[in-house]
């Protein structure tokens, strides 16, 4: 029994002891768990830091070998870039060199060549000198044509006044107006009306009157030019330029008269008249039978062209009967 | 009474009628007695008498018109009024060739006083009646139709076009052909009119063959006509390159050179205008009349001549030497730049003077070289003294300028820049200095002959606002010389010497 009730004192004591240390556990054991917790939360981060520094560093490792590799490459690309830049620009260069000279070249030959600049300008000038020159001896030409021309008027127009007053002519007896005693020398106009021929005014002096230049007097052939005229009298044989045709309704003017002699000749000298024929009478005949001789060798053609000249000897032997 | 004597009534009214018709012709020839017969009513009298059964009086009524109408445009009106036109329209198609030149002879005389009166001629019909008038065979009809279709078409391009559009054209250049020299004049004068309008109205004439006719007949002796020959073709160059480019394909150059020297002045007006028209368009039509020598007798027609008739010789001079640089130097080579500052002197009239200064301009502005030439002319004094003149119109003192500021941005001849530095108002002034402060840099004896000739002086003496383009080029120039010498030519230098002086205290 003692050892019962020792066994209950103690079990109080263990019951109380068991709540004792239950009660004290568990008040330790959240800081025990938290404790424990703890420890092993760094110990794991030590091992995982450990790994990751583990890990970093074989990382480091792969990405220095693979950018080192990739540096490698990537400057072994641009060396040759550089190459391949520093070949072009020493191209360019020299093809810059080429072209420069070949446009200097170009420029200077073709588009602002000097030298042809020059010689266009002289050319230029030299043109313009000659074409001053040619205009020059043209308008001198013109104007040497139209004085000529004028001076042909005047002189037409002098003579034809001194055709008109040729009645104004100094005569032996009696000086003309134009002839003064109190001058020197004669006046030219009577010079001119010396040189005048006179023609009666005929019915075709009007027309002459109207065109005078043209259509000269009905007796003179031809208008000659400039000293001479239809009027003057010592120009006959100056050629014209147009022929001018007889005025129609003239009386036909006389040749040359024959000696009186001759005409009388003529009227009185007797033609030999003779009754004979200046051919056979019997010429008829004989044509006849040569006629029918040829008649009998040749065709109708043959003798129908016979038989028609056949015709003009009747006539021809008619005309002395 | 017997037939003979009522006859005999008819006889004498008809030789009363005849007789009014012939003096009012008559009267109507000149110019005094004209108002008093448009007083007297004479319009309403010849009417009823253009509808007369005599033919003659018919004629001579017509004829009285025509003169009266003629005259002025009153009177032209008073025709129109009265309605004879389409009556005369309506006979011309029937009548026999004096009634037709007499009635072209009045559309004529109605259509040449303005606008107006021809559209009334044209709106009678009268267009298609003349052009069936240039069928017939009467040269002297044609060439009174053909003058009053150009008077018609004179006034304006619709007008022209009206013409044009009746068939007058290929008459006309058929008209070119005919021997007679006043038919030729009249249908030269005629397509000139027509074309002178527009482009179009110039390519109808063109594509009806007229420039080859024309260019035959340059050669011709009679002025009148080679003076209708060369304004038809410069109206039918003036517009386009193509057409210009046609004309001269048909090789008038060379030849049309020489009608330069022809006596009548008005032929050798209009072969400068046909040069200034063909010249205008592209530097190498220029080229062609430069190569045939044209631009020598050009100027020389310059020399000869005075007053309005040298302004399309001195156009043409600019218009050549503005396409490019060589020909301006081919200008100058022919000795245009004298020539134009003779011009230039010598006339009085503003429009004259603006296209001068126009030339002188357009030759000095290309090169160094040009603008030497202008200047040795001692063109720039007197152009600044054209661009300083009160009295000189705007358009004249606006090309001064214009001129001088183009020769001074490329004159380099310093002894032609120098009177500019004296008178020059400060915008011509600041080119000026410009220039000089180009050059001094570079060349020692310019640089004395600067100092020497009193121009530093004269740069001293400007006075700039800091800071604008002026005073820069003046202290360009400035630095070119040495400072004792700037400062001894600086305004007042003398006083300030004597002020040192007042101060001095011998030692």
């Amino acid at each position: 029994m003692a050892e019962l009730l020792q066994i209950k004192s103690q079990v109080k004591e263990f019951q109380q002891e068991y709540v004792d240390k239950n009660s004290y556990a568990e008040e330790n054991r959240q800081k025990e768990n938290q404790a424990a917790t703890r420890i092993q939360s760094w110990f794991r981060a030590c091992k995982v830091r450990a790994y990751l520094s583990h890990l970093h560093k074989q990382a480091v490792i792969i990405q220095k070998i693979w950018r080192g590799f990739t540096a490698r490459a990537r400057f072994r690309q641009m060396v040759k870039a550089a190459y391949f830049i520093m070949k072009m620009n020493f191209y360019e260069e020299m093809a810059v060199r080429i072209q420069r000279r070949w446009r200097g070249f170009f420029v200077r030959k073709y588009i602002h060549n000097f030298y042809a600049r020059k010689s266009y300008l002289e050319g230029v000038s030299q043109k313009n000198e000659l074409v001053r020159q040619e205009l020059d001896e043209l308008e001198e030409l013109q104007k040497r044509e139209r004085d000529c021309l004028e001076m042909v008027k005047e002189q037409t127009a002098k003579v034809y006044q001194a055709y008109r007053l040729h009645h104004l002519l100094s005569t032996k007896q009696c000086p003309g107006v134009f002839n003064s005693p109190f001058r020197p020398a004669p006046h030219e106009m009577e010079q001119l009306l010396r040189q005048v021929k006179y023609q009666a005014p005929t019915r075709l002096a009007h027309r002459g009157r109207s065109c005078l230049l043209g259509m000269p007097g009905p007796a003179a052939p031809s208008f000659p030019g400039t000293p001479g005229s239809p009027w003057i009298k010592n120009t006959r044989t100056c050629s014209s330029s147009r022929p001018i045709l007889h005025p129609i309704a003239c009386k036909k003017e006389q040749s040359q008269f024959r000696e009186p002699g001759e005409v009388w000749e003529q009227h009185l000298h007797c033609p030999d008249l003779t009754l004979r024929l200046q051919t056979s009478h019997t010429h008829l005949e004989e044509a006849q039978k040569q006629l029918r001789q040829q008649e009998g060798t040749g065709s109708m053609l043959h003798h129908l062209s016979h038989s028609r000249s056949s015709f003009t000897h009747p006539a021809y032997a008619k005309s002395f009967r | 009474m017997s037939q003979r004597q009522i006859i005999q009534v008819f006889e004498q009214y008809q030789k009363a009628r005849m007789q009014f018709v012939q003096t009012v012709a008559d009267l109507a020839s000149r110019p005094q007695n004209i108002e008093i017969l448009h007083n007297a009513g004479v319009m309403s009298m010849l009417r009823p008498l253009m509808l007369d059964v005599v033919p003659s009086i018919q004629q001579t009524a017509a004829l009285a018109l025509g003169r009266l109408a003629d005259h002025s445009d009153d009177l032209a009106e008073a025709v129109v009024k009265e309605d004879i036109l389409p009556q005369l329209v309506h006979s011309l198609s029937l009548q026999n060739r004096f009634y037709k030149k007499a009635a072209a002879f009045v559309l004529r005389a109605v259509a040449k006083h303005s606008p107006e009166l021809s559209q009334s001629v044209v709106a009678s019909g009268g267009v298609d009646a003349l052009v069936l008038c240039l069928e017939e065979f009467d040269p002297g009809v044609k060439e009174a139709a053909a003058w009053a279709l150009g008077y018609i078409a004179r006034h304006n391009a619709l007008l022209a076009q009206s013409v044009v559009d009746a068939g007058a054209v290929p008459l006309l250049v058929m008209c070119l052909l005919e021997p007679e020299l006043a038919l030729k004049r009249i249908a030269a004068s005629t397509l000139s009119d027509i074309s002178k309008h527009t482009p179009e109205l110039a390519q109808t004439v063109v594509d009806n063959g007229a420039i080859a006719h024309l260019a035959q007949m340059i050669l011709n002796p009679d002025a009148k006509l080679k003076r209708q020959v060369f304004s038809a073709l410069s109206q039918i160059s003036k517009h386009s390159v193509s057409l210009a480019e046609l004309v001269i394909e048909a090789e008038i150059f060379p030849a049309a050179v020489a009608c330069l020297r022809d006596p009548d002045e008005y032929v050798k007006k209009n072969v400068t205008t046909l040069m200034r028209e063909v010249v205008q368009h592209t530097p190498e039509l220029s080229q062609v009349i430069v190569n045939c020598g044209g631009m020598a007798a050009v100027i020389d027609y310059l020399g000869n001549c005075s007053g309005n008739l040298r302004l399309p010789g001195i156009m043409m001079l600019g218009y050549v030497a503005a396409h490019s640089e060589n020909l301006a130097m081919a200008v100058i080579l022919s000795k245009g730049v004298p020539q134009l500052a003779l011009c230039l002197s010598e006339e009085s009239d503003h429009t004259m003077k603006a296209a001068t200064v126009w030339s002188i301009g357009q030759i000095g502005h290309h090169t160094p070289e040009h603008a030497k030439a202008v200047a040795t002319a001692n063109l720039l004094p007197k152009l600044l003294e054209l661009y300083m003149d009160a009295s000189s119109s705007e358009d004249l003192q606006a090309k001064c300028k214009k001129a001088l500021k183009s020769i001074l941005q490329k004159c380099t001849y310093l002894p032609g820049l120098e009177p500019l530095l004296y008178d020059a108002p400060s915008n011509i002034l600041k080119h000026v200095v410009c220039q000089f402060s180009k050059v001094l840099p570079h060349d020692s004896k310019a640089r004395r002959l600067f100092v020497t000739s009193g121009g530093l002086k004269k740069v001293q003496e400007i006075q700039a606002e800091p800071g604008s383009p002026l005073q820069e080029h003046i202290n360009a120039i400035n630095s070119c010389f040495p400072e004792e010498i700037v400062r001894y030519y600086s305004p007042g230098y003398s006083e300030v010497l004597l002020e040192r002086l007042e101060n001095y205290q011998p030692a």
